[in-house]
């Protein structure tokens, strides 16, 4: 790379923020007049998003953390945003679905009127979750936090039908009420600390010990973000809001919302600023594998597609928890993998979903049969993620799961290791029916017409594959040690996050 | 006792979302957890017989209110707006479509 772009790199940083929101603006602006102008500009707002991502990375090799002061104030005072390993391993997986997603709806938005609202919505949705990554300050986290959510639920309602409409103003009422509790636990903590900025919270919560006020927080940020993860006790919205959005919004929604919104800021706040405890770390494996247990069962008996999906959703971000929570090197490793994994590969079925829908139009599955005689693309695809799901080798969900579940053995957690190889076998019975029901058997005579998808819908559905059956090879030593080790090392440095940001502003 | 208030006001605003049945006052409900949360914020920040944070050259600074969480909650409010204008617009297109506010009645999605 050249040296003389260097002094410009914390500069970056603010343009994960300021491309999707400038694009939703100009697209709004533009996109009722121009026709296909609101396709191609979305499409290379998220293709210069997923290249700035990958550049992170470099970066980060270079240089270490980096922080961009925004306004030039100097971070305990003003806002400030953290580049760190974790966080570009976060950009990279947000923005390479929000690509392929983007390509998708060229064709598949057509159904809908008015696309540039459509895109519109998801670009500020995509400005919110890049937000919530990239800032290092918890007031800034929490306004990131409500765009990306604001915008979801307008995109719940987007076909504004009766089951959309519903959907949305349930999740709306529970989104609403997670972040006031949100809200709450950044207020005693503002009290407590009297400040917002993560790195400084973190260097004066480790300066005392932990105090009651520091675990009631806990517990509201854990009822907060684990309703934006839909951890189980919280996660009744979820199988009714991600279904009725259009499949794109779908993929995203399932793929990296829950995400970026959820996980990533429950792994960053109580890892790096709240300091990681015995009992948080516990209360953390035991939702994980009550959310892994009750998801997978819900699936089992479901007809709607998009519904089976939602609920593994379920089941598999109580994968990612489990491995998080677990709080060893191994287990972070491997519930961040799955986590880059469940992106890939869920947005992939809702993707092939959607191409089901897209061709025959309707989501229960008794009702198909065969298809994969008519749509070769979108059924082998749709193998290849159901494979991924259920842990298959050598596809790349096999590899996450074998990390969590082995983190697990060497934790001498045995009942929970049990669970996880359990549902994965559950989870496979369950795609095995899809598999059966969907893209096998007898082609129904009524469905003898239809023809396989346009091309920019089959091309993201075959990248996304391809992607799952190599992304095994993350974890070849070399590549691990670049980008996974990276990121896994953020989370288990706990309160050293304080002193790398402090360290790099020097 | 006035951060007793902040509480009591909170529990009114979810027991409002719990247990009522019409869209509308669940979605007050939503409006006073909301209030209550940022009174709670904006208390936390008052210091009694503070004067406003304004500096001027010929007065010390002795007993001055915290500016930072009234700064927080006008955009935590502006937030506030933003959700409940969007709920009420779904609310509206909720009973063109069902014709009924009452929550029991619209139940398509179950399972």
């Amino acid at each position: 790379m050249n040296m003389a772009l260097l002094p410009l790199t914390p500069n970056l940083l603010p343009l994960f923020v300021a491309i999707p929101l400038g694009s939703a603006f100009i697209v709004s602006l533009l996109g009722k007049k121009l026709r296909g102008f609101s396709d191609t500009f979305s499409n290379l707002a998220t293709f210069s998003l997923f290249c700035f991502s990958l550049l992170s990375l470099l970066l980060i090799k270079r240089l270490g953390t980096v922080v961009y002061k925004v306004g030039g104030w100097i971070p305990p005072i003003g806002i400030c945003m953290v580049l760190d390993s974790l966080t570009s391993f976060m950009l990279i997986t947000v923005n390479l679905i929000a690509f392929l997603v983007t390509i998708y709806s060229i064709s598949y938005m057509e159904r809908y009127t008015d696309k540039w609202k459509f895109y519109t919505l998801f670009l500020l949705m995509l400005a919110g979750m890049n937000g919530v990554i990239v800032t290092g300050d918890l007031f800034n986290l929490f306004v990131f936090l409500e765009i990306g959510s604001i915008s979801s639920y307008a995109l719940v309602a987007y076909g504004v039908e009766h089951e959309e409409l519903e959907a949305s103003f349930k999740y709306t009422v529970m989104g609403s009420i997670a972040s006031s509790f949100i809200l709450l636990g950044i207020a005693l903590l503002y009290s407590y600390t009297s400040s917002l900025n993560m790195a400084d919270i973190s260097r004066t919560l480790a300066q005392g010990k932990g105090s009651q006020v520091v675990f009631f927080v806990s517990v509201l940020f854990l009822m907060g973000f684990g309703l934006k993860a839909a951890l189980v006790p919280f996660h009744a919205w979820l199988p009714d809001a991600h279904p009725s959005a259009p499949a794109p919004i779908s993929a995203m929604l399932s793929g990296v919302l829950i995400k970026a919104l959820g996980v990533y800021a429950l792994a960053r706040i109580f890892f790096n600023v709240l300091g990681m405890t015995a009992i948080l770390s516990s209360i953390l494996m035991v939702l994980g594998t009550v959310s892994m247990i009750v998801g997978v069962f819900l699936a089992l008996g479901q007809w709607d597609f998009k519904r089976l999906l939602a609920y593994h959703s379920i089941s598999q971000v109580g994968y990612v928890i489990l491995g998080i929570g677990l709080g060893s090197p191994l287990g972070i490793l491997g519930g961040l993998f799955h986590l880059f994994n469940h992106s890939v590969f869920k947005s992939l079925l809702f993707l092939n979903a959607g191409s089901v829908a897209y061709s025959i139009d309707t989501r229960n599955l008794q009702e198909m049969g065969g298809l994969k005689e008519k749509m070769p693309v979108t059924g082998n695809t749709c193998l290849m993620a159901s494979m991924s799901i259920a842990g298959v080798p050598p596809f790349n969900g096999f590899w996450s799961k074998l990390i969590i579940i082995i983190a697990c053995i060497q934790a001498r957690h045995f009942v929970y290791a049990f669970w996880a190889s359990l549902v994965s076998i559950m989870t496979l019975a369950s795609f095995t029916k899809v598999q059966r029901y969907a893209f096998f058997g007898e082609l129904k005579s009524k469905w003898t017409q239809i023809k396989e998808v346009p091309i920019t819908m089959r091309l993201s559905m075959v990248v996304l594959s391809v992607i799952c059956l190599f992304g095994g090879l993350l974890l070849i030593p070399g590549v691990q040690k670049n980008f996974l080790n990276l990121a896994t090392q953020v989370l288990v440095n706990g309160n050293n996050y304080a002193q790398a940001v402090f360290g790099s502003l020097k | 006792m006035i951060y007793l208030m902040c509480l009591i006001l909170f529990s009114i605003g979810i027991y409002c979302i719990l247990v009522k049945r019409n869209l509308i006052k669940i979605i007050i409900g939503i409006g006073i957890v909301e209030y209550a949360v940022n009174l709670f914020f904006i208390l936390l920040g008052y210091r009694a017989g503070g004067r406003a944070p304004i500096l001027d050259e010929k007065q010390v600074v002795q007993n001055m209110v915290d500016p930072l969480p009234q700064a927080l909650i006008l955009t935590a409010i502006v937030i506030g707006l933003a959700v409940t204008v969007l709920i009420v617009s779904i609310a509206v297109r909720i009973y063109e479509k069902y014709g009924t506010f009452d929550i029991t009645k619209i139940r398509r999605l179950r399972g």
